[in-house]
């Protein structure tokens, strides 16, 4: 199923199926690893809507919360 | 072919500052954190007969900017050298769409596969003769930090190509490293290290904020320990033992009532020279700045640089984004603070990690006004401590709260809102011992080099004030506000203006006033709030432009005006 970064559990992984927004903040994104097809797991998530813990090829990034919301990911549940 | 300039280009926290310094020899800070380097840096090179031009530029991930480091960056790419494209070897994939970017401009390129020797204990195995292939320009693997593969890289760098490969989209770029990653990289399994699981648990909320307290509890700890004994027991001991007696000789030649005595020596309090209060060039002049502030410097820095080159300060800044967000910034603006914790200069230098306008005035005004440097702090700590160490407290709780206060009012009146943290989290690495040194060096010598001379011509020119009788019209002037206003003596105008040119001589100068401890307390914080040294106006201005440094300026006169009437309304 596909649901969104936030909503993904800290341990949980899966692969990146779209980034929501404009080309700026996709390249942005992409710049740093992030990008569809991709294989990311959720480190960890910060209290009220604070930044989301990702690892993409062995390198954690901070997303902010409501960049998160726009990165679509596929998990099994 | 002739080199007549090498530009270093390559992702933020590469280690682009590391060869720069391998390759040079200069002096550069180098730091396990993105955004270090927010200004380039030139240095030489002998290649055979002929001195070459490199420059250090700021980390990038693309040749279309989008915040000032990046900026400054792009431009220079464009002025054109030979590149050296240092690529991270423990992320290949994402480095290399900048170096697809630059293949495709016609620019000489040779690429420096740094963190070499990381590869290997992450289980990554890289084929170069097969990168090489693929890319078309020299490959060759490095580590800034070790040295190795430095002297191949400088051998062959007269084999870079430019490429001029045809324009492609970000797309195809990516459908192209995907292959060419596929093609030369191995990854094997490895074993989480100790450092990894420490990683996520000082990433992780529920442990990452008390191991933040801990850390932040215990650095100004240490920081407090190292700078008071090294002042009680080498720094004054040093003066007073052996500087004292000289001084005093000196004086008796001199002749009390001369000019040149009160230049150098300055005036006794109660018969005898002190070194806090007599303000003569060889006392206070030479005291402030090596026996009350460069012991702090040393052990600020020296902390700094240990967390800096452990790569802890992503992880706080992460930690600390939902705070942040309510003064208008986002975490990684915890940068700039901590710098300007230890000198505003840097400090507001580093406000060019932020993307937006916006967020760079908060964060420079925010600094300007709202963090005393470490100078600074030194002498408040040694003057007002001496009252008690409760009043120290007093002053850096109501720093915090106004800045607190005028972050989340200048979030309110600004349009716009703060943007989302996006940050690199790299991983810890311990820090060696000289790498430590060398830029702890680095940053006392450029204290004792910008600063020492600046504290100087503080001295001299409040001799000046003095004998020519200036003071007394400024104390007649801003008497009003004052002493009505802020319940302090008129002449203590003396150290705000004073406080244009050096805090510590400011802070300082409050000394020899016999102000009441409540009176020393409201004197310190208006100096710390009412205006930044000039080194660091310099800086704003050229950062901010001269409007919003207006502007900035405007909120620093207000808050003084009215945090000097609240302290002496209510303490």
């Amino acid at each position: 199923m596909i649901i969104d970064l936030t909503q993904m559990q800290p341990g949980e992984s899966g692969i990146i199926k779209e980034i929501q927004g404009g080309p700026g903040f996709a390249r942005k994104l992409q710049s740093r690893g992030v990008r569809p097809e991709k294989k990311i797991s959720k480190v960890s998530s910060h209290f009220w809507r604070g930044p989301q813990i990702i690892e993409i090829d062995n390198l954690e990034i901070a997303v902010g919360f409501g960049m998160a919301r726009r990165i679509l990911v596929e998990v099994e549940r | 072919m002739k080199i007549e300039n090498i530009l270093l280009v390559g992702n933020p926290n590469v280690g682009k500052s590391a060869i720069f310094s391998r390759l040079t020899g200069a002096k550069v800070i180098i730091s396990n954190y993105p955004g270090t380097t927010v200004e380039f840096t030139q240095g030489k090179l002998k290649l055979g007969d002929e001195t070459v031009m490199i420059v250090d530029v700021p980390g990038t991930y693309t040749l279309e900017p989008t915040c000032k480091a990046e900026d400054v960056a792009c431009r220079m790419v464009k002025e054109g050298g030979l590149v050296i494209n240092i690529v991270d070897a423990t992320n290949l994939e994402r480095n290399l769409h900048l170096t697809l970017q630059l293949l495709e401009r016609d620019i000489p390129v040779i690429v420096a596969l740094n963190m070499w020797d990381d590869t290997k204990h992450r289980g990554i195995y890289i084929d170069v003769k097969k990168l090489e292939e693929e890319l078309g320009v020299p490959v060759i693997p490095t580590c800034g930090l070790s040295g190795e593969g430095i002297k191949e890289l400088i051998e062959r760098l007269p084999q870079a190509k430019a490429r001029s490969l045809p324009t492609s989209s970000d797309s195809q770029k990516w459908e192209k490293i995907g292959k060419i990653v596929e093609e030369v990289q191995k990854l094997t399994h490895h074993h989480h290290t100790l450092l990894e699981r420490l990683e996520d648990l000082s990433i992780k909320p529920l442990t990452g904020l008390p191991i933040a307290l801990g850390i932040i509890y215990c650095a100004f700890w240490v920081v407090r320990f190292i700078g008071e004994n090294l002042i009680s027991y080498i720094f004054e001991p040093l003066f007073t033992r052996l500087w004292l007696p000289l001084l005093i000789k000196l004086s008796a030649t001199l002749g009390g009532g001369s000019f040149l005595h009160h230049i150098l020596i300055g005036n006794f309090i109660e018969g005898k020279i002190n070194f806090g209060q007599s303000f003569g060039l060889l006392t206070t002049g030479l005291f402030v700045p090596i026996a009350m502030v460069l012991p702090y410097i040393f052990s600020f820095y020296l902390i700094l640089g240990l967390l800096e080159d452990f790569g802890y300060l992503p992880r706080l800044a992460v930690l600390m984004d939902n705070f942040m967000h309510h003064l208008g910034l986002h975490g990684y603006a915890i940068i700039p603070f901590i710098l300007g914790l230890g000198c505003k200069v840097p400090g507001v230098l580093a406000t060019r990690i932020l993307e937006e306008r916006r967020e760079k005035f908060i964060a420079a005004t925010l600094l300007a006004i709202g963090v005393p440097c470490m100078a600074q702090i030194a002498m408040i700590v040694g003057l007002v401590g001496q009252r008690g160490g409760e009043y120290v407290v007093i002053i850096f709780l109501v720093l915090f709260l106004l800045l607190i206060i005028k972050g989340l009012i200048l979030n309110r009146v600004l349009k716009g809102s703060s943007p989302e943290i996006l940050v690199e989290i790299p991983p810890y690495r311990i820090p060696q011992f000289n790498a430590v040194m060398k830029k702890l060096w680095m940053r006392l010598s450029g204290f004792l080099k910008e600063a020492l001379p600046l504290v100087f011509l503080g001295v001299l020119f409040v001799n000046i004030l003095y004998t020519l009788k200036i003071i007394d019209f400024f104390a007649y002037i801003f008497a009003p506000v004052l002493t009505l206003l802020w319940g302090l003596p008129k002449e203590a105008i003396s150290a705000l203006v004073v406080g244009f040119l050096r805090k510590d001589v400011a802070v300082g100068m409050l000394g020899p006033l016999n102000l009441t401890t409540k009176q020393l307390v409201i004197g310190s914080t208006i100096l710390a709030v009412y205006f930044p040294c000039i080194a660091t106006y310099m800086v704003l201005i050229r950062e901010l432009g001269i409007k919003d440094t207006f502007k900035s300026t405007s909120i620093m006169i207000v808050v003084a005006l009215v945090i000097g009437a609240v302290l002496n309304l209510i303490l």
